[in-house]
């Protein structure tokens, strides 16, 4: 029997955990159905975490693509339909893009090896000057959002044990924070934090999913003895605070954030339904014009 | 005596290490492969080195090149050894240009993590430190700089209060540190001319 899980109207961050309620609430070896019919909107997250979904599940589930057609034009110029294909079993034909045929900042890409990297961290530069420049950073801080980004991806390579993906797209959110945004978000489906630092807890400590987060977000542990290793969220964390920015890391069945005060979210959240791997975004706010 | 600057070419260590796509020294495996190269250079520079380190080409340097290249580098050479270890001999130093702003937003935390410190050229050829440094190094390396370096006496001249007792442990400990050369000759400014 194959079930159907609904695709929220809205995908993002928030209304993708629907999809892991759903998810969550079968009996293993269940085969799935993601049905996207009447999703109208998703945000760079949302999209990479359908595939990281299905790459986590490793049995190519159907799926339903948007019926709007805008929203499966717009989805398929995001880069999400080319490696969806791969991943899941299309019930219909979808509009065919080529890569770099969009106007997505960073198109999703998926992240296996060390080359990945240095590709989008190549290719966003240019486009990074610009868009920092449009928020009111100046020149230099298109330098930290590609090392943001490229300190990003690395985790999947060195601590997912898996493949990822990576997308960057940027919003005019007058209505919510009146400023416009960058969001970049990064998923995989490998072991999590919790596995992946799971060396380094002593015996007596609390070891959960949540403990896991605080340990690498707000520590900076690594499994590594190295005191040069777990820089890299350490660095994340630094440029979210310089920018007023919000960062959000889940993995497992939590969720941590560093919650800048435009933002209302809690920033750690347990009891979340299981998802393998780890997903982080970080939004970046236009600055404040300088006084 | 003063050693002579060898420029450690990084734009060959990153062609060498097959990374000469990208100007950008991003990411741990890249780190490692360009400090690889970087090391078999060394390797053929015999005796006592002043090494140059140019990052004026370089795009992006993020978190895990900073550490794998700059920090990785100093202290397989002994800059961050405790004070009675070992050091290796002879000695190698450091002198770092064309930092950016923007790389040194990468660097000092990565400096200051491993307790680690450097030399820079700024653009307008003066001499810093960068990384974790007391106050007390930074005031006796200033001292170096100024003296323009030389036997405990001449540098001693330079400074405000008499006496050459504490002095002379300071700039052996900066020397430890490879924030300045220690030579038969006395002690001298890393200084690439």
């Amino acid at each position: 029997m194959t079930t159907i899980l609904t695709v929220p109207q809205s995908l993002d961050d928030t209304t993708f955990e629907a999809v892991l309620q759903q998810h969550a609430a079968l009996p293993d070896g269940s085969k799935v159905m993601l049905d996207a019919r009447h999703s109208r909107w998703s945000s760079p997250y949302g999209l990479i975490a359908l595939l990281t979904l299905a790459q986590a599940r490793g049995d190519r589930p159907q799926f339903y693509p948007p019926e709007d057609p805008n929203t499966a034009s717009y989805w398929a110029r995001s880069g999400f339909f080319r490696h969806a294909e791969k991943l899941f079993e299309l019930t219909r034909p979808v509009p065919r893009s080529r890569s770099g045929d969009s106007n997505f900042f960073l198109e999703i890409t998926p992240i296996a090896q060390t080359e990945d990297v240095q590709h989008v961290v190549a290719h966003i530069q240019e486009r990074s000057k610009a868009i920092m420049e449009t928020l009111g950073f100046p020149a230099s801080g298109s330098i930290g959002f590609s090392v943001v980004l490229s300190e990003s991806c690395q985790n999947i390579i060195e601590h997912a044990g898996g493949p990822g993906w990576v997308a960057v797209q940027t919003y005019d959110w007058q209505k919510r924070i009146g400023k416009r945004v960058v969001v970049i978000a990064v998923s995989d489906s490998g072991v999590g934090f919790k596995q992946s630092l799971g060396q380094t807890k002593g015996a007596s400590d609390r070891w959960d999913d949540a403990a896991a987060l605080e340990a690498a977000v707000l520590r900076a542990t690594s499994r590594f003895r190295d005191p040069g290793r777990g820089q890299g969220l350490a660095g994340i964390r630094r440029y979210m605070g310089k920018w007023d920015a919000k960062l959000t890391v889940r993995s497992g069945t939590a969720r941590i954030g560093i919650i800048p005060k435009w933002d209302d979210e809690p920033p750690l959240v347990e009891h979340l339904p299981f998802f393998a791997g780890a997903q982080y975004q970080m939004i970046i706010p236009q600055a404040a014009p300088a006084e | 005596m003063m050693l002579t600057p060898m420029p450690l070419d990084l734009r060959m260590a990153i062609a060498r290490a097959e990374c000469d796509l990208y100007s950008n020294l991003v990411t741990r495996a890249t780190g490692r492969a360009v400090r690889g190269q970087l090391e078999e250079m060394l390797s053929d520079m015999p005796g006592q080195r002043l090494a140059v380190l140019d990052f004026s080409h370089v795009g992006v340097l993020d978190f895990s090149c900073a550490d794998e290249i700059v920090a990785q580098l100093l202290l397989r050479f002994g800059a961050g050894l405790p004070p009675h270890a070992p050091a290796p001999h002879p000695p190698s130093y450091f002198m770092f240009r064309g930092l950016a702003e923007a790389h040194l937003e990468a660097l000092e935390p990565v400096l200051e993590r491993h307790g680690l410190a450097l030399v820079a050229e700024a653009h307008d050829g003066t001499m810093q430190l960068i990384g974790m440094v007391e106050p007390h190094e930074h005031s006796t390396w200033q001292l170096v700089i100024e003296s323009g370096g030389g036997d405990l006496a001449a540098i001693a001249s330079f400074a405000s209060a008499p006496g050459t007792e504490d002095l002379h442990a300071r700039l052996v400990a900066l020397a430890r540190r490879r924030l300045v050369i220690q030579t038969s000759a006395g002690f001298h400014p890393l200084r690439h001319h």
